[in-house]
C-alpha cells in the first residue's frame, strides 16, 4: 500500500471543505447540490481508501503499518515530525468515522434539502470529518492535539449552524467553552511531556512510560491531563453539560457528533494513550471512576426527559462513560498486575473501542431516526408522538434495532461490546460493575420509554396525516434518501457485535472475549429485559401509570428533570459569583485602580509638578540671566575641582 | 613699574564684572545693552592682551569679529527696544515678562 494512501484519507475530506468554500459557494451558489455531491464522493472515496488500510493492517504483522513520517519543523535540536500511525486501532477508528459519516452526509441530502445555508452545510461537515479523521491518524501529539482543536472548532460552527437562534448560539458557545475547559488541561498535560523527554511522539512516549523511564508524580498527572481533555471532549462528567445542549445543532450533525466524530475522540484519546494510563494505577483509576459513574449519573437524567433528542443525548453521555469504565477497569487490572502486560494493553483498547464500534452504529442510527420523526412530525417533543409505527414503518424498525442493540439484548451488537465491558469490571473492579450493571436497567427503561412513547399508542401531536403540500410537515414515511442510511445503519447495528473486531485491536486478547460462558451475560440481559418490561409495563401497556409514579416520586423526578442542577451550578456559582464577582470583579479592581492608577497617578503627577515647578519660569530676562551666571560658575568650580 | 599681561587681565575682568552686574540688576534696556558691549569690550580687552603677550595673532582677529558682531547686535537690539516702546510704552524690562508661563 502505497503511504500517501492513509494521508489521502484525511486530505480528502479537507480538499471536499477547500473546493465548497472557495468555488462552489461564491460561484455556483446556485447549485448548491454539488456540494452535497462532492462531500459524499471525499468521504466516500476515505472510506474504501479506509477498507484498503483495514485490510492492509490485517494483514501486517502485529497489525501495524510503519509509515514514513515528514520532518515539519525544527528549531535548534528539536525537530519535529509529522506522520500518521496506522495500527488495528486507527484503522478501526477510520473505518468508524468515514463510515458514519458517509451516511450521514447522504441522509443529510433529505434533511437539509432546500435550507439556505446546505453549502456552508457540507463544507463544515468535511472539515469536521477531516479533523477528526487527522486526529485518528496522527502520531504525535501536537498534529493531535491541532485536528482535536479543529475537531472543537467544526462542532462549535455545526452546533451554532442555526446561528440566528439564539439558543442555538448559545448551545454552540457552550460546547465551546465547556470543551475548552478540557482542552486547557490536555495542552499542559502535552507540554509537561514535553518537558520531561523532549518528544511529542505518542509511541516514544509509550515506550518511556512502560520502561519506567517516564514515571511517578509526573507520568500521573500528564495522564490525568490528557483525561481531562478526554473528558471535555467525551462530555464525562463534570464537563458534560454541554452535550445535551448540542441538540440545537442539525439532527445529522448531532448524529455525528455523537456516534463518529466529537465524542469519539475523547475515548480515542485514552485508548491512544493507553499504555501511559495504564503505566499509572492512579491515573487509570480516575478514568475508570469518572466513566462508571458519568455511565450512571447521565443514564438517571435520560429517565426524565420529554425531548427525543435529549433523551438520546444522556444515553451517549452514558455510553461514553461506559468506554471510559471498560479501558478504566481494564487498565486497574493491568496497573494492579492482574493482567499481563503484554495482553492487558490490548485487551483495554480492545474493550473500550469494541464499544465504540458498536455503539457508533446504533447511536447515529438512533439521531437519524429522531431526525426522521421531527421530519415527519415536526417536533422533538416526546408528549406531541404516538402511533407512529403505522406513518412510518421504515423508521419504526430501524429504530427499535438501534434500542435492542442500545440495551445490549442478544444477537445484536450491542450485547457483545457491553458484555466485554461487563465482565471485565466485574474481574478488576466489583463496585464499578454494580454501577455498570444498574446503568444497563435504566438504560433499557430510558429508551424503551422512548420507543413507546414515539411509536405506540396513538398519535397525540397536531400535524395531521397527509398533510397535502411538500412544505411542513406530514405525517409520513422519510424520502429514501433518509431511509437508505438508516437500513445501512440498522443491518451494521446488527451484525456489528459478530465482526472480530475485539480480536482485531487486541491481538494478544482472544480468549478474553467469550460471551455466554460466564453469568455475567445472562445477568446483564434478564437486568437490561426487566427494563424493557418496566418501559412496556408503564408506558407500553400503561398498567401503572407514569404520572401517579412521577408524583410519588416528585424530589427525584425534579432532580433528574433539572439535570441535578448542573446548569444552575455552573451559571450561578462558578460565572456568575466565582468568575464575574469574584475573579473578574478582582482584575476589574485591579485594572481601575493598580493599571489605571499607574497611567492616572504618572499624568497627575507630572501635572503636579510642573505647576509647582512652573513658578521658577518668571518671564523676567534678569533672572534668567543669573541663572546663567551662576550655572556657568558651578559649571567652571566642577571643572576645576575635579579635572 | 611695567605694565604685564595680569594687570590687563584685571583690567578685563572688573569692567566685566561692572558689565554683568549692570545687565542683571539695572532696569532699563538701553542701560543693560550698553552693559553688555562693556562686557563685550572687557573680552576684547582681554584677547588683545593675549595676543599682545603671547605673540600670537588669533587673540586680535577674535577681537575685530567680536567688534562686527557687537555693532550689528547693537543695531538690532535698539531696534527691538524701540519697537517694544512703541507697543508697550515703556523700556523697563521688569514690565516686558511675557515669557512668563
Amino acid at each position: 500500500m502505497p503511504s500517501s494512501v492513509p494521508l489521502a484519507i484525511f486530505l480528502l475530506p479537507f480538499l471536499s471543505f477547500v473546493i465548497i468554500s472557495f468555488v462552489i459557494r461564491p460561484f455556483l451558489n446556485h447549485k448548491a447540490q454539488l456540494s452535497g455531491y462532492i462531500t459524499i464522493a471525499a468521504i466516500g472515496t476515505s472510506f474504501a481508501l479506509s477498507l484498503w488500510v483495514l485490510a492492509e493492517a490485517m494483514r501486517a504483522p502485529g497489525h501495524v503499518l510503519s509509515m514514513p513520517a515528514y520532518d515539519w519543523l525544527a528549531i535548534g535540536d528539536t525537530v519535529i515530525r509529522f506522520g500518521v500511525t496506522v495500527d488495528s486501532l486507527a484503522a478501526v477508528m477510520l473505518i468508524v468515522v468515514t463510515g458514519i459519516s458517509f451516511l450521514v452526509q447522504v441522509y443529510s441530502q433529505g434533511y437539509m434539502h432546500g435550507d439556505p445555508g446546505y453549502s456552508r452545510y457540507f463544507a463544515f461537515m468535511s472539515l469536521f470529518t477531516g479533523s477528526m479523521l487527522g486526529l485518528v491518524l496522527a502520531s504525535n501529539l501536537l498534529f493531535l492535539f491541532v485536528f482535536w482543536e479543529g475537531v472543537g472548532l467544526c462542532s462549535y460552527l455545526l452546533i451554532g449552524f442555526w446561528f440566528h437562534r439564539p439558543a442555538a448560539a448559545r448551545a454552540a458557545t457552550k460546547a465551546f467553552l465547556v470543551t475548552r475547559i478540557g482542552d486547557f488541561g490536555f495542552l499542559v498535560a502535552i507540554l509537561l511531556l514535553y518537558s520531561k523527554t523532549g518528544t511529542f511522539d505518542i509511541g516514544q512516549l509509550h515506550e518511556l512510560a512502560l520502561a519506567g523511564v517516564l514515571g511517578g508524580t509526573t507520568l500521573t498527572w500528564a495522564a490525568i491531563g490528557i483525561f481531562s481533555g478526554a473528558i471535555g471532549k467525551s462530555a464525562q462528567f463534570p464537563l458534560h453539560t454541554w452535550l445535551p445542549d448540542a441538540m440545537e445543532g442539525p439532527t445529522p450533525v448531532s448524529a455525528l457528533i455523537h456516534a463518529a466524530t466529537m465524542v469519539a475522540a475523547g475515548v480515542y484519546l485514552v485508548a491512544r494513550m493507553f499504555p501511559m494510563f495504564a503505566s499509572s494505577e492512579q491515573a487509570i483509576t480516575t478514568v475508570a471512576v469518572i466513566g462508571g459513574f458519568t455511565a450512571i449519573f447521565a443514564a438517571t437524567m435520560g429517565l426524565v426527559m420529554n425531548d427525543i433528542k435529549r433523551v438520546v443525548a444522556y444515553s451517549t453521555i452514558s455510553q461514553l462513560g461506559y468506554m471510559m469504565l471498560g479501558l478504566g477497569v481494564v487498565g486497574i487490572g493491568v496497573a494492579k498486575g492482574a493482567v499481563p502486560l503484554e495482553v492487558g494493553l490490548g485487551l483495554g483498547v480492545a474493550v473500550g473501542i469494541f464499544h465504540l464500534f458498536t455503539h457508533a452504529f446504533f447511536k447515529a442510527l438512533l439521531f437519524l431516526g429522531a431526525g426522521s420523526v421531527n421530519h415527519a412530525t415536526g417536533t422533538f417533543d416526546l408528549r406531541e408522538m404516538g402511533g407512529l409505527r403505522k406513518a412510518m414503518p421504515w423508521t419504526f424498525a430501524t429504530f427499535l434495532i438501534a434500542s435492542i442493540s442500545l440495551v445490549g439484548i442478544w444477537p445484536l451488537s450491542g450485547f457483545y461490546s457491553k458484555e466485554g465491558i461487563l465482565t471485565q469490571a466485574w474481574d478488576h473492579q466489583r463496585a464499578l460493575f454494580v454501577l455498570a450493571l444498574l446503568t444497563v436497567f435504566l438504560t433499557a427503561f430510558y429508551i424503551f420509554r422512548v420507543v413507546f412513547l414515539t411509536f405506540g399508542g396513538e398519535y397525540r401531536g397536531k400535524v395531521h396525516a397527509h398533510n397535502g403540500g411538500a412544505h411542513g410537515p406530514s405525517l409520513r414515511e422519510s424520502p429514501l434518501v433518509m431511509v437508505a442510511p438508516m437500513v445501512v445503519l440498522a443491518i451494521m447495528a446488527g451484525v456489528a457485535g459478530w465482526l472480530p473486531i475485539g480480536k482485531f485491536l487486541g491481538a494478544e486478547a482472544e480468549g478474553y472475549f467469550h460471551p455466554f460462558s460466564s453469568a455475567i451475560a445472562w445477568i446483564s440481559l434478564l437486568v437490561g429485559g426487566f427494563g424493557i418490561f418496566l418501559a412496556y409495563a408503564l408506558y407500553g401497556a400503561k398498567w401503572i401509570s407514569a404520572e401517579l409514579l412521577r408524583q410519588r416520586f416528585a424530589p427525584v423526578h425534579t432532580l433528574f428533570s433539572r439535570k441535578y442542577w448542573f446548569d444552575e451550578l455552573y451559571e450561578r456559582v462558578f460565572v456568575f459569583k466565582v468568575l464575574l464577582d469574584g475573579v473578574f470583579a478582582l482584575f476589574q479592581w485591579f485594572d481601575t485602580h493598580v493599571v489605571d492608577g499607574l497611567v492616572n497617578g504618572i499624568a497627575g503627577g507630572t501635572v503636579a509638578s510642573g505647576s509647582a515647578i512652573r513658578r521658577l519660569q518668571t518671564g523676567q530676562l534678569q533672572a534668567y540671566g543669573i541663572a546663567i551666571f551662576f550655572g556657568i560658575l558651578v559649571i567652571a568650580l566642577c571643572l576645576a575641582v575635579f579635572s | 613699574m611695567t605694565v604685564g599681561l595680569e594687570h590687563f587681565l584685571v583690567l578685563s575682568a572688573v569692567l566685566f564684572s561692572i558689565g554683568l552686574y549692570g545687565a542683571l540688576a539695572k532696569r532699563n534696556v538701553v542701560v543693560i545693552l550698553i552693559c553688555i558691549e562693556i562686557m563685550l569690550n572687557a573680552v576684547n580687552i582681554a584677547l588683545v592682551a593675549f595676543s599682545r603677550y603671547g605673540h600670537i595673532l588669533t587673540g586680535q582677529v577674535f577681537a575685530i569679529f567680536i567688534m562686527v558682531v557687537a555693532a550689528a547686535e547693537v543695531a538690532i537690539g535698539l531696534a527691538i527696544i524701540i519697537a517694544i516702546y512703541r507697543s508697550r510704552e515703556t523700556v523697563d524690562v521688569e514690565k516686558t515678562d511675557l515669557m512668563k508661563w
